[in-house]
């Protein structure tokens, strides 16, 4: 099997990597690089369970292969908190109890972040569609779509100019920023 | 296995023709990555064509229009003016797979993977559009329902490959749909899918049609019945419902799990009804 030498940023540090040429950048992610948070749920594109992003795109990393990760910008779930400090969505995801095995936690966080980043104010619907690729067994989906819903309503709060009421906007009791 | 990531359409040809054993172009791999893991094909080399910069970006040809092959589905609808003017194809693309998988499939990967079911194919046959093929001997273009042989099988010889897929100009009071019937909402293989490209005389009358069937036959069918049914008409309900019959009477589905033969022919002309209605109606918005 042929060996390929991969360079790339993962979550913004300068990674370099071997792998076999038929490997998956999921396997190279958890298995060369200890990044574990994407999981192989099916292997075949169908559970969103790796989603990770690509030059800011959203993809299976079950789907790719570790070789095309040559020169990409791969974002992953482990770059989402800030340290200690959880990213909004995954506070988010805590208040809402929209996970119980967390399996298809991480997928849904990653893809979740790369529709907030495209539209900060989405339907119901078009977070159904958006993450209609992230099967989860347990939660029956509900929670994980109103956590989204409420994460995007406070990213809104926080984006817009401070209103002269500034104080009482900001007494909702909000986790985190 | 080898993995190659060439820089050009020349590059690319050449390890197409060189590379020993089983070589497979890969562009979005999505299908070709779950064949592999499933154990289905086994390839000694892939050549990878998302480094072919200009297989990357969708231009105007002349006044139609060029989607290079490494352009993923996702790309294609975050171009509004491509969605403008063939919304139907486009609509098509963007039912392939989830975020995630659009963020990858290829229409041309669509095509040369050649399912009965590929989303984009009866939409892209619709409108007459054609695969441009690189190849040793130059490039060479053909229509794209003429690419695919059977299932799983292309025209492509060793050395060739899909450069990109050429959409026509498009003229006025023209307008195009895709629809396909899945038992979900979203992330599943069509059951029967319907593209219909009709254009319309200033009186509203349809000058011209084509009738692409997917799912219901082992390669994309062109209806010239169905078509029939619908030139000369307002496509008003007496031609649509001439046009479903035609579709039903056409349409050559086998039985299996995900629908009965009788009921694929019958969706098939609910669908070409449907198509026909949406597709009249963008050929009259622009007019
Ligand atoms: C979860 C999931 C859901 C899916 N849902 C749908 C769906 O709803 N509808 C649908 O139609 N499909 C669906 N698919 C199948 C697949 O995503 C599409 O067929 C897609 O368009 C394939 O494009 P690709 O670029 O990924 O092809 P690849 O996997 O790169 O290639 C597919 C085949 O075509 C060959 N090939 C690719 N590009 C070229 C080229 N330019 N020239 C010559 N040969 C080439 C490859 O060698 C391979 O044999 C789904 C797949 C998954 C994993
Ligand atoms: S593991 Fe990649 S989609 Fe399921
Ligand atoms: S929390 Fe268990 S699969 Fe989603």
């Amino acid at each position: 099997m042929f060996q390929v030498h991969v360079r790339t940023r993962i979550n913004g540090d300068d990674t370099e990597f071997s792998c076999e040429a038929d490997e998956t950048l999921l396997d190279a992610l958890r298995d060369r690089l200890g990044l574990t948070g994407a999981k192989e749920g099916c292997g075949t594109g169908d559970c969103g369970a790796c989603s990770v992003l690509v030059d800011g795109r959203l993809v299976c990393a079950c789907l790719m292969l570790g070789a095309e990760a040559e020169g990409c910008d791969i974002e992953t779930v482990e770059g989402m908190a800030d340290g200690s400090k959880l990213h909004p969505l995954q506070q988010k995801f805590l208040d809402h109890a929209a996970l119980q095995c967390g399996v298809c936690t991480p997928g849904f966080l990653v893809a979740a972040k790369s529709l907030l980043e495209r539209n900060d104010n989405p339907t119901e619907e078009e977070v159904r569609y958006w993450l209609a690729g992230n099967l989860c067994r347990c939660t029956g989906y509900d929670k994980i779509v109103r956590a989204v819903l409420d994460t995007a309503a406070d990213m809104r709060k926080a984006s817009k100019p401070k209103p002269a009421k500034a104080k009482k906007a900001s007494a909702k009791g909000r986790v985190s920023a | 296995m080898e993995y190659f990531a060439p820089a050009s359409t020349k590059e690319a040809v050449k390890l197409l023709g060189t590379a020993k054993g089983k070589v497979h172009v890969m562009a979005g791999g999505t299908d070709l990555l779950v064949r592999m893991k499933g154990g289905y094909t086994e390839p000694d080399a892939i050549v990878d064509i998302k480094r072919i910069a200009a297989l990357r970006k969708i231009v105007r040809a002349g006044k139609g229009w060029r989607i290079g092959a490494a352009v993923s589905a996702a790309e294609m609808g975050e171009d509004k003016a491509l969605k403008k003017a063939w919304p139907g194809v486009v609509e098509a693309a963007n039912l392939i797979g989830s975020t995630q998988v659009q963020g990858r499939a290829t229409i041309a990967g669509n095509l040369c993977n050649a399912s009965p079911a590929a989303d984009s194919v009866p939409a892209m046959a619709a409108v007459g559009a054609k695969a441009v093929i690189a190849g040793a001997k130059g490039t060479r273009k053909v229509a794209v329902e003429k690419l695919v042989k059977g299932p799983g099988k292309t025209t492509l010889k060793k050395s060739e490959f899909v450069e990109s897929i050429e959409l026509p100009e498009k003229k006025k009071r023209m307008g195009d749909a895709y629809l396909r019937f899945i038992p979900r909402t979203e992330m599943d293989i069509a059951v029967v899918g319907v593209g219909i490209c009709l254009t319309l005389d200033a009186k509203g009358k349809c000058m011209a049609a084509r009738v692409a069937l997917g799912a219901v036959g082992p390669t994309v069918i062109i209806s010239a019945k169905a078509a029939k049914a619908l030139v000369g008409t307002t496509v008003d309900d007496a031609a649509l419902d001439a046009l479903a019959r035609a579709c039903a009477a056409e349409a050559k589905p086998i039985d299996d799990k995900r629908g009965t033969k009788e009921f694929r022919k019958h969706i098939a002309g609910v669908l070409a009804r449907r198509a026909a209605i949406i597709a009249r109606d963008r050929a009259k918005e622009n007019s």
